[in-house]
């Protein structure tokens, strides 16, 4: 690392998360195939819509148990604060580009990303158990069944949309990627986007 | 089965028309129960001619045998005792697919083609198309269709389309020794269902009447029934049988909802950028900072 550079994810921590980000789109995309007709043919990213449907589920569970792996990473880094609230309340301040509040590791934003994945992680691994054939399902009452089939397909698309607001944020706010990708922040981003946590890290008062 | 050259007018998955130029009569089995003596001879001609062989199961001590629809299994006989007019009734009916005019099977299968109506009203499994994901089961109103333990797709009662596909009625029909089970045109089974119903009215069924359902647009495999006021009667027929709201909400307003859904974030990512353009804290070369920090202050100012 150049001394310039503030470490921010260590490799394991970004291992953990591209696993993750691999098994999503893998997972999004099969799942919007069986979901929308007119894109059944996006079953190909797992070969053949037979070998999709049988795929999925076990991917869906090794997303689940990475994320799992986040969720323990990071769970104390996203308890809401009143500075979170804050942003969350000049949420359109912030989207112009300036800074609100006196941010830790996470923006009240992030925070709030990372609990709206964790409701959708848990809703998509107990539905998609209980739909999952031939293994769970032939178990389970058909009542059950459809809702858990309506949960799983509503859940996926709150978690699609917020992938792609996740995504967008990162691309948005310039060396944020290389964060996940080299693991370093440079001292102007932490200091720009999350003054607490620059400080904290380098014990500058400044 | 894949085996038909009928006109097919729906298929699963598809979210184009099919062709519609060919018009055929639809047709109907109807199976009066109460001619019917339970002998089961129509489970046996149709695991003759469709060669699908049920293992052999355990007397359970009712007649039910085998004792539930199967992917080897694809009608099977269900027999209730019932006390109505205050004597025993043994109700006998002959389950298995309906052939709903508007298939619940359908409307859930994710794959293009799996399940297909024909313009006559037999809707079909063409196995080779599909995935066994089981959403059938569950879009199913009358809870038939099964899924192969062997193969992992989904079998249930064809009509014998390909039967009818050379002008023949289905196999049960054929052979049926007292005439319950018949078929034809829709028309014409209702014209001998009606008959049937005021016979039996005469005898003192006078709630007998044809078991048609029309929260599914009506079924191609009908029933005449002695008790038309209580089907749940006959092994659980259910009473006003329709696609469950909660698939109606997952295959109908989720999918609206959700394009607008997916759609907004991605719209909102792209004009946002294009409108406020990157949030730049950086970084490289100082002077770019100070560059950046210059214009931003400026701006601030003028706001
Ligand atoms: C957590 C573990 C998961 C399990 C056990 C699981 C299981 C399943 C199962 C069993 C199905 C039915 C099709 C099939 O049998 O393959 C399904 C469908 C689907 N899955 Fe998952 N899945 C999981 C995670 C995910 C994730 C993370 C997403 C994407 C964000 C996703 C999106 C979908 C979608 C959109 C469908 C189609 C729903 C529909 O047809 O309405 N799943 N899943
Ligand atoms: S009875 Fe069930 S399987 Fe048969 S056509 Fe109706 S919905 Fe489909
Ligand atoms: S199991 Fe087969 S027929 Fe049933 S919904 Fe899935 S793909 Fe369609």
């Amino acid at each position: 690392m150049k001394p310039q550079l503030i470490q921010r994810y260590s490799a394991p921590e970004r291992i953990n998360h591209w696993v993750v980000a691999v098994c999503f789109i893998l997972l999004a995309l099969s799942g919007l195939a069986f979901f929308y007709p007119a894109f059944f043919w996006l079953t190909g990213v797992f070969g053949t819509p037979q070998l999709a449907r049988i795929i999925h589920p076990f991917v869906g569970v090794l997303m689940f148990v990475a994320f799992a792996r986040q969720f323990f990473r990071y769970w104390h880094h996203n308890l809401l604060t009143r500075d979170d609230i804050q942003w969350m309340k000049s949420v359109k301040t912030v989207m112009q580009g300036h800074e609100v509040g006196d941010t830790g590791k996470y923006n009240g934003g992030q925070k709030g990303m990372f609990w709206m994945m964790c409701a959708c992680m848990l809703v998509l691994l107990a539905s998609g158990v209980i739909a999952w054939r031939p293994y769970f399902a032939i178990h389970l009452p058909i009542p059950l069944i459809r809702v858990a089939l309506l949960a799983h397909a509503c859940a996926a698309i709150a978690l699609i949309a917020s992938i792609i607001v996740h995504v967008y944020a990162a691309f948005w706010v310039k060396g944020t990627i290389r964060a996940m990708v080299e693991g370093v922040v440079t001292h102007a981003w932490a200091k720009k986007h999350h003054p607490r946590w620059y400080r904290e890290v380098t014990g500058k008062q400044k | 089965m894949a085996l038909q050259s009928l006109d097919i007018t729906r298929r699963s998955a598809s979210p184009t028309a099919s062709p519609q130029a060919r018009k055929t009569i639809e047709i109907a089995k109807l199976i009066d129960v109460s001619t019917c003596i339970g002998c089961k001879a129509c489970q046996v001609a149709c695991s003759e001619w469709n060669d699908i062989r049920e293992e052999v199961g355990h007397n359970i001590g009712v007649y039910d045998n085998p004792t539930d629809l199967s992917a080897d299994a694809w009608t099977v006989m269900r027999f209730a005792e019932e006390e109505s007019n205050g004597k025993l009734e043994w109700l006998i009916r002959k389950d298995g697919c309906m052939h709903c005019a508007d298939p619940g099977c359908l409307k859930a299968c994710p794959s293009p083609g799996a399940i297909i109506q024909y313009s006559n009203g037999i809707v079909d499994f063409h196995q080779e198309n599909c995935i066994g994901c089981g959403y059938c089961v569950s879009g199913c109103p009358f809870n038939v269709p099964r899924i192969s333990q062997k193969d992992n797709k989904a079998y249930k009662c064809t009509l014998c389309s390909d039967r009818v596909a050379v002008g023949q009625e289905p196999a049960c029909v054929k052979t049926c020794p007292t005439g319950a089970i018949q078929f034809g045109s829709k028309e014409d089974m209702k014209v001998v269902a009606e008959q049937r119903v005021s016979d039996l009215k005469t005898r003192g069924y006078d709630n007998a009447g044809l078991y048609d359902p029309q929260g599914v647009g009506g079924t191609h495999v009908m029933y005449v029934l002695h008790h038309a006021d209580k089907p749940e009667q006959y092994s659980g027929l259910p009473k006003d049988p329709q696609i469950s709201p909660t698939v109606q909400l997952w295959k109908g307003w989720l999918k609206p909802l959700a394009t607008i859904g997916i759609a907004a974030a991605g719209l909102f990512g792209f004009f946002h950028y294009i409108t406020v353009g990157p949030n730049r804290a950086d970084d490289e070369d100082d002077s770019q900072a100070a560059a950046n920090v210059g214009r931003k202050e400026k701006e601030e100012d003028k706001a």
